[in-house]
């Protein structure tokens, strides 16, 4: 039961780091990729065809397909917190790539995400209901 | 029209990842990662109700983010988008029936207001 516990443990701390890293740079590369404004309905649709919003759509893609996977075995209570790690990214990924600054204020949020990540994901099993009998 | 959008995005969002959470469990771990077997997954996934109503209130919820971009700031739009943490922590409790524990509520809460602080 414990072996059970650790195998289910390693292949969730697997899977939400892709889910985290691909949605990082999905928001990242669509973030490069978007033009000032988006006048007309029909630019909604042509922008998806731009190479960098392509790539973001493409690991958003990825980020879904992966994030189900997850969920086929993980809690949604245990998921939300746990990804959330991604916010943490996107902030260092805007002040690594994109110059943006942090504020104070931002780096006391990543501290409490950080926190809270670390209380869900080191606290509590991933999972808490049975499998539903097939 | 920007509180608008926000409505839509938190209530497509939510719903979205509440019917993917339970579409999802009903299907059962997904244990074999070959292609040919995320291939068969996919397939009998497409078929799963739940995932295909989940896939379509995000698809809303994606076109509603785009357009709330274009009209609000980055910094307004993350944080009021942030309310989906609290309403799927609920609705895993209540609507998955999902044991959420105190260390989760606390957890969540903290992410909640990290997610608010980063984005202000």
């Amino acid at each position: 039961m414990t072996h059970e516990r650790e195998r289910l443990r390693l292949k969730t701390w697997i899977f939400a780091v892709v889910v985290v890293f691909s949605n990082v740079f999905a928001n990242f590369f669509l973030k490069r990729g978007m033009p000032p404004s988006l006048a007309t309905p029909l630019e909604y649709i042509t922008v998806l065809f731009h190479p960098w919003v392509s790539l973001g759509v493409l690991l958003m893609i990825v980020w879904m397909l992966s994030r189900m996977a997850l969920l086929s075995w993980a809690d949604l209570s245990y998921v939300v917190p746990v990804t959330a790690v991604g916010y943490v990214f996107v902030a260092l990924v805007g002040k690594v790539l994109l110059n943006e600054q942090i504020t104070m204020k931002r780096w006391a949020g990543i501290a409490l995400i950080v926190a809270g990540v670390a209380l869900v994901g080191g606290g509590s099993a991933p999972q808490t209901r049975p499998e539903p009998s097939p | 029209m920007r509180w608008l959008l926000i409505g839509i995005i938190v209530a497509s969002t939510t719903a979205g990842e509440v019917l993917e959470a339970a579409g999802m469990r009903r299907h059962g771990e997904i244990r074999d990662f070959h292609p040919g077997a995320i291939g068969r997954a996919i397939a009998i996934l497409a078929r799963n109700r739940f995932v295909i109503a989940a896939v379509a209130a995000m698809a809303v919820s994606f076109f509603a983010y785009l357009g709330l971009l274009t009209i609000a700031d980055l910094s307004f739009a993350v944080p009021a988008t942030a309310v989906t943490y609290v309403l799927e922590t609920v609705a895993a409790k209540y609507v998955l029936k999902e044991h959420v524990s105190w260390l989760r509520w606390v957890g969540a809460s903290l992410v909640i207001c990290g997610v608010v602080l980063v984005a202000l």
